[in-house]
């Protein structure tokens, strides 16, 4: 009996001497860090050092189950270390240590999971992130779809940043740092086969350097990172929680052509595409040149604009081309494209 | 982007809307009793709402949506047909995005798809075609429907199935033609309507002629209109000139895409494939005679009913909706009962709430809140009553 | 169902007859050309015209002389509205 290299078969997960391989050959030696290298059941991280970066710890998670696994512009894999660092990123934090958890379809081929463990490791380690802890398990072909991954993230906060939706104030003004729904109408060309030569890519990048300038300046008050759900949901969690609204400028959205044609041609809104590297900030009007400047330096914050402010009346709305406000609902499901 | 863009400017916009407030004050209509122009297009209605031309119009206007969502006037039973063929374990049923969340009785072809049918969304029947062409040993079945805009598109790849020999591709046709439709809201006693906006689209492909009764008949203007907010508002603009000079005739708006004579070769598309037949049911209009559309003949093994024969499906309407009025224009999304209540997007009892330019899911995407003080003082009204 | 999106024919397509090339927004899509086309001279003359565009297939040719003539009239109104304004504006000052 031969062991088939070519696939991940419930062997791999069996905790014997297949996964041990594996474990070793992909995962250890490409995420090479101190703290994995010990080996242990979980990372041991200092305290000491934590504190030292500030006072209270960051900690997020997410669960990254798209579909397709591959696309132009990165893999799930760079979206698991993307998305979590995000989160942290815009919590204040310095994103420093994940832990990553995958769930294997038996059948997977190698190959896919080498590139996507590989792109993994890249994409942590040019952001100064260690995978420092994780774990794998196998399940029978069609219990999963290829491949789930889940990622746990912890970073310090420094003691003098405290971005917060409570901190939200009446004439703040909302900035987005870059060109809306790049990674969402990546996708759905690709998933629903659109066949569209679009020539635009997954915009998936690790925000740390674009946002780590922004700590110093008072006036930034809330940040998040618009991911599933577009910048029109975090409009609306930004709205909830601070209890004001936002109206926003629809001329004002910076958004690629290629990504407004999709839009137009399919009946969609690309404040409700996906975006995997843009982050919606409100700052106080004084601070908003500050930070457009900030963010503007960075390669990831070329497009920054000013796309709205806070207003004392506590609805999410639009004004339109022809200066009309309206509503801005939240969809209740993922927009399907439509012909009429 | 070109031939879109320069059709928004706000600049022109406003150049239209200061005309059309000078010259509604010159008509015979009031703030109490506006000139009802009715357009029977959800694209139109689309672009009303995304626009906010209704806020723009002035008092003596105002714009009455009608029954031109196909989506919409579908009677639930079909649905129920469609996904009783989804759910033969052979067939891929693809759908446009439109059509999926529509409920029929026994819930829409998504509930289908989540119980197991193969329920596909696609963006053209070609597409449909394809997976026809690379699934043999399947049955794909397109839910084809929509107006004149949409009818050549089927004809075109039902030809093209026929060509290749094609097997395993069939199309459930909900395909409904616009003038019986027109024709039978204007026979209706208590719709009023003034002047209608003609859809751009349909237009394109039947031409202007096929309007006219409307003006002889009935003596109503009529305005073949683009879709962009400067067609619209020029549109309501011609309407009113025609009304001020006491003219009733059919004028294009949409001259840059609708020929006069319409699309030939889409209608020889249209007149080999498809024919008219007997009267259909429309939700909220009822049987409208001749305006059925079914397969001839020559085409008539790719008909989904006669290769599954599903059980026809008579369902009759929740009494408490107003959906039919809505569609005729009689009343307003927000003046029906359970409009936000018992239906809603999530929660849809017809498809007006569902079909993405459905009069009351446009409504309740754009002016809900805004509605909510009326709603209050009709809730008050009814307690106190009560 | 009405969505129908401008747009330009790049190419036809290398294999299928009835297809080509069009460019929306700087995006490229296939469309079937069967319905605004016959013959193969005819087929050639669409490439640089732009159509209109509904669920893959070109259903019109955008007629650009019309569309032009259509933006001129709204802004000679434009120009008369903003005479009528300064008339009836110098008119109050006095």
């Amino acid at each position: 009996m031969s062991e088939r290299n070519d696939v991940v078969t419930m062997a791999h997960g069996s905790g014997g001497r297949a996964m041990q391989q594996m474990i070793e050959r992909m995962f250890l030696s490409a995420f090479d860090n101190p703290w994995l290298n010990e080996r242990e059941d979980g990372a041991r991280l200092s305290l000491a050092a934590m504190s030292e970066q500030g006072d209270r710890l960051a900690f997020t998670t997410d669960s990254y189950v798209i579909d397709p696994i591959f696309f132009p512009g990165g893999n799930i894999g760079k979206l698991a270390v993307c998305g979590t660092a995000n989160d942290l990123s815009v919590s204040g934090a310095i994103p420093a240590y994940l832990s990553c958890g995958f769930i294997l379809e038996e059948g997977l081929p190698m190959d896919d999971l080498q590139k996507i463990v590989s792109l993994m490791a890249q994409t942590a380690r040019e952001a100064g992130i260690a995978i420092v802890t994780g774990d794998t398990k196998v399940v029978q072909r069609g219990a999963a779809d290829k491949i789930f991954i889940n990622t746990a993230g912890i970073g310090v906060i420094p003691g003098d940043v405290a971005w917060g939706a409570g901190q939200i104030q009446c004439g703040d003004k909302v900035i987005v740092s870059g060109t809306l729904g790049d990674h969402g109408a990546t996708i759905l060309n690709l998933r629903e086969q659109l066949g569209m030569d679009l020539g635009i890519q997954s915009d998936c990048a690790v925000l740390a350097p674009m946002v780590a300038p922004l700590r110093a300046v008072s006036g930034v008050h809330a940040l998040r990172d618009a991911t599933r759900g577009g910048v029109n949901a975090i409009l609306h969690e930004f709205s909830e929680a601070s209890g004001f609204g936002i109206s926003i400028d629809e001329n004002a959205l910076p958004v690629k052509s290629a990504v407004r044609g999709i839009c137009e041609l399919l009946g969609l809104e690309p404040l409700n595409f996906a975006n995997e590297g843009k982050l919606v900030a409100v700052v106080s009007a004084q601070a908003e040149e500050r930070v457009l400047n900030l963010l503007r330096k960075h390669p990831l914050g070329a497009d920054a604009a000013t796309i709205g402010e806070v207003t004392e009346n506590p609805q999410v709305c639009l004004r339109g081309a022809l200066g009309v406000s309206r509503q801005l609902m939240l969809p209740h499901t993922e927009p399907l494209p439509r012909i009429c | 982007m070109r031939f879109v863009d320069e059709f928004r400017d706000p600049k022109l916009a406003k150049t239209l809307i200061e005309r059309l407030h000078k010259r509604a004050a010159q008509l015979p209509y009031t703030a109490e009793k506006p000139m009802q122009i009715m357009e029977v297009c959800g694209g139109h209605t689309h672009a009303i709402f995304k626009f906010g031309l209704d806020k723009l119009l002035p008092p003596q206007l105002e714009f009455i949506h009608g029954p031109g969502c196909p989506v919409c006037v579908l009677p639930m039973g079909r649905i129920d047909a469609c996904c009783e063929i989804a759910a033969h374990p052979d067939v891929i049923f693809c759908t446009f995005g439109d059509a999926l969340r529509v409920p029929g009785k026994q819930g829409s072809l998504l509930n289908a798809r989540e119980r197991g049918a193969d329920v596909r969304v696609v963006y053209s029947p070609l597409d449909a075609l394809k997976l026809a062409r690379e699934n043999p040993q399947r049955q794909v079945v397109f839910f084809a429907l929509g107006f004149e805009t949409t009818l050549p598109v089927t004809a075109v790849t039902l030809q093209q199935a026929r060509r290749e020999g094609l097997t395993n591709f069939s199309v459930f046709c909900q395909h409904i033609s616009l003038i019986p439709t027109l024709r039978s809201l204007l026979q209706q006693d208590d719709v009023r309507i003034d002047a209608f906006l003609a859809p751009g689209h349909v237009s394109m492909v039947i031409g202007t002629a096929p309007y006219h009764f409307i003006n002889t008949q009935f003596g109503k203007p009529l305005v073949v209109s683009g879709f962009e907010p400067l067609d619209m508002l020029q549109s309501v603009l011609m309407l009113v000139e025609q009304v001020c000079e006491a003219s009733c005739k059919t004028e294009n708006q949409y001259r840059r895409i609708v020929p006069e004579e319409g699309n030939v070769l889409a209608q020889n598309a249209i007149r080999e494939v498809f024919q008219l037949s007997g009267s259909s049911e429309w939700r909220g209009l009822g049987l409208i005679e001749a305006s059925g559309i079914s397969l001839t003949e020559t085409y008539s093994a790719f008909d989904a009913e006669r290769r599954f024969r599903p059980q026809t499906q008579s369902v009759a309407d929740d009494p408490r909706s107003r959906c039919g009025d809505v569609l005729t224009g009689r009343c307003k999304p927000h003046e029906c009962p359970l409009f936000g209540t018992g239906c809603t997007p999530h929660n849809a009892f017809g498809a007006l709430m569902v079909s993405s330019e459905g009069a009351c899911a446009a409504w309740y995407q754009y002016r809900y809140l805004e509605n909510e003080p009326a709603q209050e003082q009709q809730e008050m009204k009814q307690k106190v009553a009560g | 169902m009405c969505i129908g999106i401008p747009g330009q024919i790049v190419a036809l397509h290398e294999k299928q007859p009835d297809h080509a090339w069009a460019e929306v927004c700087g995006l490229r899509r296939e469309v079937n050309i069967a319905l605004v086309c016959e013959g193969i001279s005819e087929r050639e003359q669409l490439i640089g015209g732009w159509v209109l565009i509904h669920v893959g297939f070109a259903l019109s040719r955008l007629d650009e002389h019309e569309a032009q003539e259509t933006l001129a009239a709204l802004h000679v109104m434009e120009e008369v509205e903003a005479d009528v304004a300064l008339f009836l504006g110098a008119g109050e000052a006095r």
